[in-house]
């Protein structure tokens, strides 16, 4: 009894230890020898795995950096400044400025703004409603509301309010473009973060003219060239009825939002206005 | 025991409450506009201009691509502009605005109610005309009809089907036109065999409309090559593939079209328009539509000029539109919901359903309980849950490998789920994403 545990103990401690031995042989045989920048440079990247480098995963990702040895237009949005500037070092390239995004829902067709006209009771999905028709608001070019974009979003950043019918983005927002893809009509953008966390940017997607645009919705850009005549910096331009405002020319001086007929136009986190406030009088206003 | 498909199906209450009802010719009103988009295919291009006087049968956009079709002038008129409508999915989409001032036709037209049985044209000059005259397939797909009939090279068709078969509820306009215009319908038959070359050809029609059966086959008797085929009532039966499996028992391979089995299905409403385009050389400029629904208070047979607005007919039928829910173009089983009853009619626009508001909307969906009813019910054969199901998930390379290209929408998943689960909807999505992910593929 006592010695056939014995030997099946020997038996098996013998097998262990020479499969042991074949494996040790064969990783030192075959090893594949890797960069061992690969890692360095995979460890300095977020390990968020979203995609948003174009890549399938972090390590693919690093894997691309050391083997193209630049870092032209190969960017982790997740990371950022910071983390680019670390990889360079690892590699003792030159960092490239990464101007810091963020989406942004450029509608803003709530359900006060754009009130429901139809009812939709087809699955919750905005690329199904879309191919169904225009939405309950009536816009053609309007947010759904659906929320394909929050079940994009890996980062937990984006979220349709239940009050508005609209989605709204917080600060986890890593700019990975997940969003971006996944909704429909094309209403997310990704927008430089701009100075202080200040944006400027016309919040409507609707291509009608001016009067078809208003019927649906209260706040669409008419396409009325105000903004655009206002702009002294050239940052507005004006195609199809709609305006598009340049992230890298707008200077923030709000003169745009002021005359918008329709208020379409929207500003974040830009501190109050003064109230009296002369229509030449600077419009930097420090919080 | 009548003939019907083997797979699949659903009894959905026929609720035929406008099949005794005779069709009735309505006037268009003072403006009209024709979409340019009539047909499966490229739209077609407009070649009249703002300004020109046009006389109800003259040609206003030609179809230039091969699936494309011409569209006539239903009125006589001016035309105002050619210029965008919001469609029933309240998309913008061209069209050509006409002011009516008559019903004044092009002199080549024979507006004779005068039956012509003999063919004189050849084959090749049938399908150039039904070409030119601008048919297209009415049973809802609108599928250019001579494309249908100019037979592939290395095909061979040798059987004509005729689809009376009418199997959405509540649709009444084929069985009205066959009851109305049944010699019509057997000289279109024989035109269409004249066409196709085919010596034999089969008028399949549901055993609801007895009425109809004993009618054709009546008329039909003088011609040995046709005859009418009573079918056990059951939906989907007017799909092509159904219908043809049920008459011939031959299978259409999945992808294929039925000239691989040696068959053309044509639907009793083309088979008229065809009959007319060639004996009596009168485009495709009206149809008969169904206006029906427990809403409406005259459920009735329309005869309508392309291009009159739904509320036109709404109004003529009586509807309540202070307890309408829902307006669907087609039947309820595929039909499309409208945002906007200004929209025209055209010319796949079979019937206008009007639901009240406590029918109208889609029961509470619960989680799917693996009861396999939709499996039993799917006339392809397919697994609706499952495609239902990775089309969610996006998971498009599972949903192509099961087929999901096949599905022909019918909806029988989506109305037998015990669960209400929304079927096709996920299954449509789907398969538009498989049709990308194929075409870019091929590029
Ligand atoms: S909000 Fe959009 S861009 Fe931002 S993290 Fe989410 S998916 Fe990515
Ligand atoms: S932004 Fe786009 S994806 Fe997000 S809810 Fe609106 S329509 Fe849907
Ligand atoms: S809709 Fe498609 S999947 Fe559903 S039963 Fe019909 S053919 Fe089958
Ligand atoms: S019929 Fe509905 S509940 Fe039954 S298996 Fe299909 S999806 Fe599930």
């Amino acid at each position: 009894m006592d010695s056939s545990i014995l030997y099946s103990i020997i038996t098996l401690g013998l097998i262990g230890a020479g499969s042991a031995a074949i494996l040790y042989w064969v990783a030192s045989k075959f090893k594949v020898e890797e960069d061992p920048r690969i890692d360095a440079v995979a460890e300095a990247l977020p390990q968020a795995n979203c995609g948003g480098c174009g890549y399938a995963g972090c390590r693919n990702f690093a894997e691309a950096i050391v083997k193209t040895g630049s870092l032209d237009n190969l960017i982790c949005p997740v990371g950022g400044d910071e983390v680019m500037k670390r990889i360079a070092s690892i590699l003792g390239l030159e960092a490239p400025a990464v101007e810091s995004m963020i989406a942004v829902v450029r509608c803003n067709g709530s359900f006060q703004n754009s009130p429901s006209k139809f009812q939709y009771d087809g699955v919750k999905s905005c690329a199904f409603a879309h191919i169904t028709f225009t939405g309950e608001g009536g816009c053609p070019y309007g947010c759904l509301g659906h929320g394909d974009c929050e079940r994009a979003c890996t980062f937990d950043a984006i979220h349709v309010n239940p009050a508005t019918g609209l989605p709204e983005v917080n600060d986890k927002c890593t700019a990975c473009g997940a969003c971006v893809k996944a909704c429909p009509r094309n209403i997310i953008e990704m927008r430089p973060r701009g100075k202080k966390d200040r944006r400027i940017y016309v919040t409507c997607m609707n291509k009608e003219k001016g009067a078809v645009a208003r019927k649906n919705c209260e706040v669409a850009c008419i396409g009325c060239n105000k903004c655009v005549k206002e702009c002294r910096f050239d940052a507005i331009t004006l195609s199809n009825n709609l305006a598009y405002i340049d992230p890298h020319k707008c200077t923030l001086c709000r003169k745009c939002v002021e005359v918008c007929p329709t208020n379409c136009i929207l500003e974040v986190n830009l501190p109050p206005r003064k109230r009296a406030a002369q229509s030449d009088s600077p419009a930097e206003i420090t919080a | 025991m009548l003939k019907t498909f083997q797979k699949g199906g659903v009894h959905p209450h026929e609720n035929k409450l406008s099949a005794n009802k005779p069709i009735q010719p309505i006037d268009p009103p003072a403006k009209i506009f024709i979409p340019l988009s009539q047909s499966l295919g490229a739209p077609s291009k407009p070649v009249v201009k703002k300004g020109d006087e046009v006389k109800a049968g003259d040609i206003l956009a030609i179809g230039e691509a091969f699936i494309s079709s011409n569209i006539h002038s239903p009125v006589s008129g001016k035309i105002e502009k050619i210029d965008d409508y919001f469609d029933v999915s309240g998309y913008r989409k061209p069209a050509i605005f006409i002011e009516v001032t008559g019903r004044e036709w092009n002199e080549s037209v024979d507006l004779s109610d005068e039956l012509k049985e003999d063919i004189i044209l050849d084959g090749a000059s049938i399908i150039q005309k039904v070409k030119e005259l601008g048919i297209v397939g009415l049973g809802g797909a609108t599928f250019p009809t001579h494309v249908k009939l100019m037979v592939p090279q290395g095909k061979k068709a040798e059987l004509l089907i005729i689809n009376g078969v009418e199997c959405e509820p509540y649709l009444t306009s084929d069985h009205r036109l066959m009851l109305e215009k049944p010699r019509e319908i057997i000289t279109g038959t024989r035109i269409l065999m004249k066409a196709l070359g085919v010596t034999k050809a089969i008028i399949g029609i549901e055993n609801n409309k007895p009425d109809a059966i004993n009618l054709l086959s009546k008329h039909a008797s003088s011609y040995p090559g046709i005859e009418v085929c009573a079918l056990k009532v059951k939906y989907p039966q007017g799909g092509e593939k159904q219908l043809i499996q049920a008459l011939t028992g031959r299978e259409v391979p999945s992808g294929k079209l039925p000239i691989e089995v040696g068959c053309i299905v044509q639907n009793v409403g083309t088979t008229f328009a065809v009959y007319q385009a060639i004996q009596k050389n009168k485009p495709l400029v009206e149809r008969v539509v169904t206006v029906t629904g427990t809403n409406v208070l005259n459920p009735s047979n329309f005869l309508v000029k392309i291009g009159t607005p739904v509320s036109v007919l709404l109004g003529k039928a009586g509807w309540q539109p202070e307890k309408a829910g829902k307006v669907i173009a087609g039947g309820p089983m595929m039909g499309k919901a409208l945002l906007n009853v200004e929209v025209p009619i055209v010319k796949g626009t079979s019937g206008i359903l009007v639901l009240n508001r406590e029918e109208s909307f889609r029961p509470k969906v619960q989680p799917c309980i693996r009861c396999a009813k939709c499996v039993s019910a799917c006339p392809m054969g397919l697994e609706p849950y499952y495609l239902a199901r990775v089309s969610e998930l996006e998971k498009y390379d599972l949903a192509e490998n099961g087929a999901i290209l096949d599905c022909i929408e019918c909806g029988s998943c989506q109305y037998i789920c015990p669960s209400a689960r929304p079927l096709l909807d996920h299954i449509r999505l789907g398969k538009l994403k498989v049709n990308e992910i194929i075409r870019s593929r091929n590029q």
